[in-house]
């Protein structure tokens, strides 16, 4: 007990002695926290617009002005020739380019149908896709107009829906990213700094030094590993300060919950970070790796795309993500104030994967080498 | 030789194909200084490893004072000190901190064993809080021993303590190591400097993972008997290549500023002198020398090439 005492002394003394570290220990809440939860948002807005009116009617002004009132669009250009609107879509200039044909108007007051045509840029999918859509309910919400005021009667559809809004009813973008961007800040912590440190013991060569004294492998790890630990969980702290301070969360759930989770999940991170320490000689190798295995976490998290949107062998492969079950649990108790019973899966899961995690890394530390 | 402290017995290395250790065996007395000599890749920090606990032997065995180096790790990681090749203490701690370090995980202080690094750490101690990666080389060198014996080792390793410091540093280090060895603690040291094995008390010349000799320095130039010449002159680097193409000579050295030059038999210095001379239009000075430690090494590294 004693010796962790002293290793841990002895850590602590050189994390603070590591200026810039600290420095970036204390900004990164701040810059991830305020810069993701602000301008990560995948809502699709302002879409810009470019319109081809080769009618020139009160129609078709009719229907451009409901392009121009909606906050989805943003009307960019507009004129009757066709190829200054396609350069414009080639250039990026707009995302959408509308085509209005010739007798939009006659055929519409002689009862006939006509169409109106969308070009869309569909390098991004979603932002097409929505576009779409929107569009799609401008021109349909458009025609129901006109069929008004030809026949003098409202006509509605049969089936009509009403709906509220759960758990963010204000559907506020931030209200979802944030308590997945404080998954993010605790896991790098945990995982990054964790392999950097014990690996630098190897590259700078103090570990041959350590390893001809009477410390115990679990003497080491541990006071290699609970720096971290500490760390992440006050990492956590400012993260859930700015988030009630600057975003406004309201927590519906737990923070004891939270926390207790916190704790679960970084014993199986931190095994994360020990294992790749274990393969790993030098910090460059521990960083790469642990950016490559990061990177495909994060991005298998479900933080920026619904799980429920991957074809179903990448959601199998999500099953080993820790983060997944990180984020899903945080939104969960969050946002939706689910109490233990409802994420006893999620402590289960993260507890085996720990359990696995630091076996296997203990396993494959060595104080001697073959 | 006192009892016998370090006991090796067919030690052997491989890394796959390349042989590190080819069967060594040998044995160090208590308080016995014990010199590791020969050239890098030798094989002697393979050794050291392997006496350190670091390394497994593949095969082979060895004991430190009855303990064995592969069952009895633990209680032996208690009585080795050990310093490296390498620096490797933490360059962002003080010196100090380094020190206190050390001490307490081995369960001491420095008070409690302040006298056993006294004359080494003395002279850093004005730098105590110093960060010990700003240390000189010497400097460093000096923490690093003092780190080594804070925990009152029955065993001191060195693995080139004085590879890449000063010359007053090494004979400095040297000292250290006379005196730390007056106090009864073994201690063996490996360095690729001939000259230092004389300040031994036995030296095990290594090459190519094999010991060729064991012996005290005095005893391995007492067996040296070829004829040995020191010859100076001009044109220093001509001279060498033309002394090497004389059939009368077996090696030829460049030593300091003159050539020791080993000849297969007895001849006198003047009459070297004229061969050369008729040889190379060149006026040298030869005389016959008694060899030293490294004219000793040399001829041996040639006999087994």
């Amino acid at each position: 007990m004693r010796t962790i005492l002293y290793i841990l002394q002895k850590e602590f003394i050189q994390i603070s002695r590591n200026r810039l570290m600290v420095g970036v220990l204390f900004i990164m809440p701040f810059f991830q926290l305020i810069i993701l939860g602000y301008a990560a948002s995948f809502e699709v807005k302002n879409l810009n617009v470019y319109i081809i009116d080769m009618d020139k009617s009160s129609f078709s002004r009719d229907l451009i002005s409901k392009f121009s009132a909606s906050p989805y669009f943003n009307i960019k250009n507009s004129s009757d020739n066709h190829q200054k609107g396609f350069e414009d879509l080639e250039k990026g200039v707009a995302d959408l380019v509308m085509e209005i044909p010739n007798n939009f108007e006659k055929d519409l007051v002689n009862g006939q149908k006509t169409n109106v045509y969308l070009s869309i840029d569909a390098v991004n999918g979603v932002k097409a896709g929505l576009g779409n859509a929107y569009a799609n309910m401008i021109v349909k919400d458009f025609s129901s107009d006109i069929i008004t005021k030809k026949t003098g009667q409202t006509i509605s559809l049969p089936i009509g829906i009403t709906w509220s809004n759960w758990y963010n009813n204000l559907m506020v973008y931030s209200t979802f990213m944030v308590p997945g961007i404080l998954v993010l800040l605790v896991t790098m912590v945990a995982v990054f700094l964790t392999a950097i440190n014990i690996v630098r013991e190897k590259e700078i060569g103090t570990i041959e030094q350590l390893n001809v004294t009477p410390i115990k492998k679990h003497q080491f790890i541990i006071g290699k590993l609970f720096p971290f630990l500490l760390i992440a969980f006050f990492e956590l702290s400012i993260g859930l300060v700015i988030a009630k301070l600057v975003f406004n969360l309201h927590y519906e759930g737990s923070l004891i919950l939270v926390y207790s989770f916190t704790l679960v999940y970084l014993f199986a991170v931190l095994g994360i970070g020990l294992f790749i320490s274990t393969i790993t000689y030098t910090q460059q190798q521990a960083m790469f790796i642990a950016w490559f295995m990061f990177v495909i976490f994060i991005l298998m998290s479900g933080l920026f795309t619904p799980i429920e949107s991957m074809p179903v062998w990448a959601q199998r492969l999500t099953w080993f993500n820790p983060i997944k079950y990180f984020i899903e649990f945080m939104r969960m108790v969050l946002l939706k104030g689910s109490t233990f019973p409802d994420v006893k899966n999620h402590f289960i899961i993260i507890a085996i994967y720990g359990v696995v995690l630091n076996t296997l890394a203990v396993w494959n530390y060595r104080k001697v080498s073959e | 030789m006192n009892k016998t402290f370090v006991n090796i017995e067919n030690i052997s290395k491989f890394y796959g194909e390349i042989k590190a250790l080819k069967n060594i065996s040998f044995s160090v007395g208590e308080g016995e200084l014990f010199g590791l000599i020969g050239p890098d890749g030798g094989g002697k920090t393979s050794l050291i490893r392997i006496l350190t606990t670091l390394l497994k032997p593949t095969e082979g065995r060895a004991e430190i004072n009855g303990m064995d180096i592969v069952k009895d790790f633990k209680k032996l990681r208690k009585i080795i000190g050990y310093m490296p090749g390498r620096f490797s203490l933490y360059e962002d701690l003080t010196v100090e901190e380094n020190l206190k370090f050390f001490a307490t995980i081995f369960n001491t202080t420095i008070k409690e064993n302040y006298h056993l690094i006294e004359d080494i750490y003395s002279q850093i101690e004005p730098f105590k809080n110093r960060r010990a990666g700003k240390l000189s080389g010497g400097m460093k060198q000096k923490l690093a021993l003092s780190c080594a014996l804070i925990h009152k080792p029955e065993i001191l390793f060195l693995d080139e303590p004085t590879t890449g410091i000063d010359a007053v540093s090494r004979v400095e280090l040297w000292e250290m190591l006379k005196k730390l060895k007056d106090q009864n603690l073994t201690i063996i040291v490996s360095t690729p400097y001939m000259d230092e094995a004389n300040l031994c008390d036995r030296v095990a010349f290594m090459q190519k993972g094999e010991i060729m000799e064991i012996n005290p320095p005095e005893t391995i130039i007492q067996e040296f008997n070829e004829p040995l010449y020191s010859v100076k002159g001009d044109d220093f680097y001509h001279l060498l290549l033309e002394l090497r193409k004389m059939e009368i000579t077996k090696t030829a050295f460049p030593f300091g500023d003159s050539i020791h030059l080993t000849a297969y038999n007895n001849i006198n210095p003047s009459e070297l002198n004229a061969m050369i001379e008729e040889r190379m239009r060149i006026k040298t000075e030869t005389q016959k020398i008694s060899a030293n430690i490294e004219d000793c090494f040399m001829a041996k590294m040639i006999n087994t090439e």
